[in-house]
């Protein structure tokens, strides 16, 4: 029978995705409850010190799986390098975050072992006859869903990032660390990466963003936003945009909130000059505090924010800045 | 080139959803129904590709009868025919017995490329492209935004996004691309087109035709359940605050943030 939590330990530049350990301090809660392990998958090349990192986070066991075609994530080389393990050890259940990465592979790992997957989680648990079960938005967020799964296993899914909340890390729990062969020829790679363009200025992706400082309409032209990023840089923010900046040309389509853009849930958004569409809103309704900065008392945004400032844009964002950088120096 | 672009209905992005009361769905009677606008994308870059190696663009759908006209509308924009699969036995399914009735439709198909949509923004899965192509044994690139196709049509330069910027990748053809927005803008379908999509083929197949298990496909052959669905707890209206000049009112702001939101 298929036992045990897995959690694919996703990386970037180094270091463990704060996302990982999101996930893993939540299923250890499940895992203490159905009495299975929980392990952590980490793979890529040289990638064993990365191991120790999930320990703390409640994990029994690391598997590390390298091969130097892992060096660089592929659809075809990671779902290779995941699903023959997972056929091998059968765990019940397997986890990751839903971020560009997740988003590509566990459809398609999930198609291969013919299993259930449910996208873009914002909660996981246990019914009353300890059964898994999710809850993820559907149309944008407009609705929610409680998703459970056939026999198939593993039950599959992808939490969005910032939603579950890490545990403090226990640095004196360690875990097991197995590492693990897996056979990767060139032939089994047919979509490869010829090239990485870096957009600069664009530090951490939206959706994992814990702040976001965006601007709409109101912002008039591209070089304006320069006072939005200046309020994101002493908010540690990054800055986001509705569809009318982005169709405006003043933002690149990364960068657009809503439902054909990024859904995000950061703990603060602030929303600079937009008026709330209801396609917006769905991006980012989640967020844990909305802020809205209008100077259109009518504008939708005010019925659904937390904090709002009915004036002009062009006055309350450099003053909010200050203020702020008043604040943090106390 | 043959190119199938894979395409769903889906109610408007204006659509306010209710949730029915016993959570069994969405109350979807007074919905403005379109394509998924993930699609248009698809569609709009295969008639492009069409346009420059020639060759057909066929538009596959699985839904009810309703879904007609988003496939008239594919068809209007310059699609030259489609296949519906409109069998009930094949909805109410999750993305893998989607992708399973899918595939077997494509699979007697002769294609080059498949489209489909980064996500269908009802059950915004963004998951049935790539089971598709594992289906069908073949490499995907998801969220594109740019295709080139080389001169032989045997294999396309493709860029993704990704985070903080964009992979570039080549893959031999046939591939599943699923297009984000940015990757074109959309042509409107014209009033000849409109006319002339009217006398288009539009292939209706059952079960039956595809030789597959009915307890395969659909709400049988899926391997996740919707248990309940339900409303997002609304937000109130917020607190709006006062105060006579910028300063203060911004001052009040960052002091909430800090004091009572505890976010900075
Ligand atoms: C299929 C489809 C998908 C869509 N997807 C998205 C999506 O993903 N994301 C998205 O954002 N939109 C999306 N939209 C568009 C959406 O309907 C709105 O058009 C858009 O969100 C409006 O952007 P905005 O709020 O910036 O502009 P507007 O609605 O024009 O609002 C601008 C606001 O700025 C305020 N303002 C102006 N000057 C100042 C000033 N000096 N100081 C303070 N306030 C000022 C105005 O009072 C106004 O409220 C979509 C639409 C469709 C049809
Ligand atoms: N019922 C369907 N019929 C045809 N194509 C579909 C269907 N469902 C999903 N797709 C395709 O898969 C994409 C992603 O859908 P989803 O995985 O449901 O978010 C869509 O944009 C379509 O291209």
């Amino acid at each position: 029978m298929a036992k045990g939590i897995w959690v694919f330990a996703e990386h970037s530049d180094g270091s463990v995705r704060k996302v990982t350990f999101e996930i893993l301090s939540e299923a250890r809660k499940i895992a203490d409850k159905i009495g299975e392990e929980l392990c952590a998958v980490i793979v890529g090349n040289q990638v064993e010190a990365l191991a120790d990192k999930c320990g703390p986070y409640g994990a029994d066991k690391v598997y590390v799986v390298e091969n130097e075609m892992l060096n660089q994530y592929t659809t075809e080389g990671y779902t290779k390098a995941l699903t023959d393990l997972v056929k091998q050890h059968q765990p019940s259940i397997l986890l990751c975050g839903a971020t560009v990465t997740g988003k590509d592979l566990f459809p398609r790992v999930a198609a291969r072992l013919e299993t259930g997957l449910a996208v873009d989680c914002t909660d996981i648990g246990l019914d009353d006859s300890n059964q898994f079960f999710v809850k993820r938005p559907m149309y944008a967020g407009k609705a929610y869903a409680e998703v459970g799964f056939s026999d198939a296993t593993p039950k599959m899914a992808s939490i969005r990032p910032n939603v579950l909340i890490p545990s403090p890390p226990d640095e004196s729990r360690k875990a097991e660390v197995i590492k693990v062969a897996v056979e990767i020829s060139p032939d089994d790679i047919k979509a490869k990466v010829v090239e990485v363009v870096k957009i600069a200025g664009e530090k951490l992706d939206l959706t994992e963003a814990e702040v976001i400082v965006s601007g709409g309409r109101g912002m008039k032209g591209q070089e304006n936003f320069k006072i939005l990023e200046e309020l994101a840089e002493v908010l540690n923010a990054t800055v986001g945009a509705s569809r009318a900046a982005v169709d405006a040309g003043w933002k690149l389509q990364s960068e657009q909130v809503g439902q054909t853009g990024k859904v995000v849930s950061p703990n603060l958004y602030v929303a600079c000059g937009i008026s709330g569409a209801i396609q917006h809103f769905a991006g980012m309704g989640t967020s844990k505090y909305i802020v809205a900065i209008n100077k259109d008392p009518e504008a939708v945004i005010f019925g659904k924010c937390d904090y709002g400032i009915c004036d002009d844009l062009f006055k309350v964002v450099p003053k909010l800045t200050e203020e702020i950088k008043k604040l943090k120096k106390d | 080139m043959n190119i199938i672009v894979c395409m769903k209905q889906v109610p408007d992005t204006e659509a306010q959803i209710r949730v029915k009361p016993d959570g069994s769905g969405i109350v979807d009677s007074d919905i403005k129904f379109v394509m998924n606008p993930y699609d248009e994308y698809g569609v709009e870059e295969a008639l492009l590709l069409k346009e420059k190696f020639g060759g057909t663009v066929t538009i596959v759908c699985l839904g009810s009868e309703r879904a007609i006209e988003a496939i008239r509308t594919g068809l209007a924009m310059g699609a030259d025919k489609a296949v519906h699969l409109d069998d009930p036995a094949f909805e109410g399914g999750d993305a893998f017995s989607t992708a399973k009735a899918l595939a077997a439709a494509i699979k007697g198909m002769e294609y080059d490329l498949i489209f489909c949509g980064k996500q269908a923004i009802d059950d915004d899965l963004a998951q049935v492209g790539p089971a598709l192509a594992e289906m069908l044994g073949i490499p995907q690139i998801v969220v594109v935004t740019k295709v080139e196709v080389s001169e032989d049509g045997k294999k396309a330069k493709v860029n993704r996004q990704i985070i903080g910027g964009e992979e570039i990748i080549e893959v031999p053809l046939p591939a599943v691309l699923t297009a984000q927005k940015g990757l074109n803008e959309p042509r409107y379908a014209s009033l000849p087109g409109i006319m002339k999509a009217k006398k288009k083929e539009v292939k209706s197949v059952k079960i039956a035709d595809l030789g597959l298990d009915p307890n395969a496909v659909g709400k049988a052959g899926a391997k996740t359940q919707i248990l309940k669905m339900y409303s997002p707890p609304q937000r109130e209206s917020g607190n709006i605050i006062e105060g006579e000049t910028a300063e203060e009112t911004a001052s009040k702001l960052a002091t909430l943030l800090r004091e009572e939101a505890k976010v900075i």
